[in-house]
């Protein structure tokens, strides 16, 4: 029995959780038809138990009820924990996403067994080895998971969220379990809102212009904004440029942020780190600008331009607006 | 209030990555060290929230002898103390190292001095378990905070601010509690010259650890295989324009 934690986003299931789910159905196959069963918690948009059939799952279980209103690691981890129990589960696994890998490393602290994070595959059901990114992703580790239930999130974009050949019967049930008062000492208190941002834009973008930190801080993306405008596209950055506040995280490409796939993808001081390759590696075309030749973007595209981004991007908007005569 | 801080001397991942012969670890002849950013902006927070409240910032690490460089650095940029627990870093996996810093942490309270806050980063630049600050709060029976850009101390509770999927996240904790911390939300200071002159004289805490590793249930390590490059490349700084722009037009993308 798998168990998963899938997470929801405006637009249903998270892509990460959908390929989460793709990566249960090989382990269930590899199992010989073990069943799937998903957790999900809190309001949920509509069509979610259409879409977790036709991705194969069996069973849902929706957490909803007093403690579940915010989320909280430990109350989410504490659900899991009652409905692993009761379900006899030998795998619970979640995506690589920040919720996905601190949820589950609540449950392998309560259970008191490993937890491998950021998995991109697995080999052999006993022993049941599991290879996972570390170094930032300059190397992978292989790792022997014998206790049970075995736990590990996916990395994200490892694998890919396709819908199953056989259909699952998502069998819904309504819980509403108890949380202990001691799960809700560290809490949320407020949320913020975030800015109104246009669903899916990015992802459905036929060019991507990228920027990492060679774009050297907030007041560098004015070049790459206006190509990415000219070309009628979308700005794509790295996870450095939203971690340090540059631009907004819902324009990060990469494990943690979207998957793109455009017809072409400009990644402009982009280094061409393992986790936003995984977010990038579907473009049909890649064009790197950067000043280093060596760097694993430009020697991973199918075309480079070596120099400083805040010399060729503005060489290219003077150029396309010259042949379009303004 | 007092402050602990933990972080990892870990192999710099900008330089080339090689293996130790029994592909267990990697092979730390040929890189620099260092500890991830946001372990940085831990130890800065940690600085801060001490500095602010009077207390002292210390900074804790399990790994081998060479791991001093580590605490000796966070000494120069404002931590006060530093507890090394020497081993071999390689044989304990996360649940391992968390018990090893509950016990240090429980053993400096029986001794008359807890520590209110404990910070870890969110993950660690080699390992990247993602766990060992979650670990460290069941083992010590506190409240933790995951993922922290930015932490306040008053009145007896943590405030901590995370950046969630729906928008920036308040989150509150009653102390003592453990928080582990994202990079982003305060800039690290760079070390003085009496910053780093003061860390010479600081006396580090010896130890050894206090339990036997359960281990990290590794097999080996891999390189991912190098891929052969096909890169055409199309000129040199704002020279290449033209070529740019031609490709633009070849791809029917203008
Ligand atoms: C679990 C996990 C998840 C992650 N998820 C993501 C993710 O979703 N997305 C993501 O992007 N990263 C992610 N990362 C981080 C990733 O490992 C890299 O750290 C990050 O992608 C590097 O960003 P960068 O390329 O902008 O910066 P760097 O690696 O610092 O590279 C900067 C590049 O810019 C070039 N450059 C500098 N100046 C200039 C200039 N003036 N003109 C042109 N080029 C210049 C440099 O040569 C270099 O190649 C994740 C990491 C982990 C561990
Ligand atoms: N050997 C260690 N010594 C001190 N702190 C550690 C050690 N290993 C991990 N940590 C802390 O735990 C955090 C999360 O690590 P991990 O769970 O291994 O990804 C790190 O960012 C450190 O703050």
């Amino acid at each position: 029995m798998i168990l998963l934690y899938l997470e929801t986003d405006e637009a249903g299931i998270a892509e990460t959780s959908l390929e989460t789910v793709a990566l249960a159905r090989s382990l269930a196959e590899a199992g010989g038809g073990i069943a799937i069963r998903a957790v999900l918690f809190g309001g949920l948009p509509e069509g979610v138990a259409g879409q977790l059939a036709a991705h194969g799952v069996d069973e849902v279980f929706h957490v909803t009820g007093a403690g579940f209103e915010a989320f909280s690691g430990a109350a989410w981890a504490s659900a899991l924990q009652a409905l692993r129990e009761r379900t006899g589960s030998v795998v619970v696994a979640a995506g690589g996403s920040p919720r996905g890998n601190e949820v589950l490393a609540h449950l392998a602290a309560r259970l008191d067994v490993p937890m491998a994070a950021n998995v991109v595959s697995f080999a052999g059901l006993a022993p049941f080895v599991v290879t996972r990114q570390v170094v930032g992703g300059a190397a992978l580790e292989e790792m022997r998971l014998d206790q049970r239930p075995a736990l590990f999130t996916v990395a994200g974009h490892s694998w890919t969220a396709r819908a199953a050949v056989t259909p699952g019967k998502a069998e819904w049930h309504e819980e509403a379990p108890e949380v202990a008062p001691g799960d809700l000492a560290a809490r949320i208190v407020s949320v913020g809102q975030r800015e109104a941002v246009r669903p899916g834009a990015l992802k459905r973008a036929r060019v991507v212009v990228g920027a990492g930190r060679g774009a050297g801080g907030p007041d560098g993306f004015d070049g790459v904004v206006e190509l990415a405008e000219l070309l009628g596209g979308a700005l794509g950055v790295s996870r450095v440029v939203t971690s340090l506040g540059w631009r907004p995280h819902h324009e990060q490409v990469g494990q943690t942020g979207s998957r793109i796939s455009p017809e072409l993808y400009i990644p402009c001081g982009i280094s061409g780190a393992i986790q936003h390759w995984a977010g990038c590696s579907s473009s049909k075309t890649i064009l790197a600008i950067n000043t280093d030749p060596e760097a694993p973007m430009v020697t991973k595209a199918d075309y480079a331009v070596i120099g400083d981004m805040h010399e060729v991007v503005p060489a290219i908007v003077e150029e396309l607006r010259r042949r379009s005569g303004a | 209030m007092d402050v602990l801080v933990c972080v990892k001397r870990v192999p710099d991942s900008s330089s080339q990555i090689l293996l130790t012969e029994d592909a267990q670890a990697v092979d730390g002849r040929h890189v620099g060290f260092t500890v991830s950013p946001h372990e940085e902006c831990a130890v800065e927070l940690a600085a801060r929230l001490a500095d602010a409240t009077g207390g002292t910032a210390t900074v804790l690490t399990l790994g081998p002898a060479e791991a001093v460089e580590q605490l000796r650095n966070a000494l120069a940029l404002g931590c006060g103390a530093a507890v090394h627990v020497e081993a071999d870093t390689s044989r304990f996996g996360p649940a391992d190292v968390a018990r090893e810093i509950a016990a240090v942490v429980r053993e400096h309270e029986g001794a008359g001095s807890p520590y209110d806050l404990v910070l870890l980063g969110n993950d660690a630049a080699d390992s990247g378990d993602f766990q060992v600050g979650i670990r460290l709060a069941y083992a010590l029976g506190r409240p933790v905070v995951n993922g922290a850009k930015v932490v306040e101390l008053a009145d007896g509770v943590a405030t901590a601010h995370v950046d969630g999927p729906a928008g920036a996240e308040t989150w509150s904790a009653p102390l003592p509690a453990v928080v582990t911390v994202l990079e982003g939300g305060v800039e690290p200071r760079y070390p003085t010259i009496k910053g780093r002159m003061a860390a010479r004289k600081v006396q580090i805490e010896q130890r050894r650890p206090a339990y036997e590793p359960g281990g990290s249930r590794r097999t080996r390590l891999l390189l991912p295989p190098p891929e052969p490059s096909t890169v055409q490349v199309l000129g040199k700084g704002a020279e290449a324009a033209p070529a740019v722009v031609d490709l633009f037009e070849k791809l029917g993308v203008r």
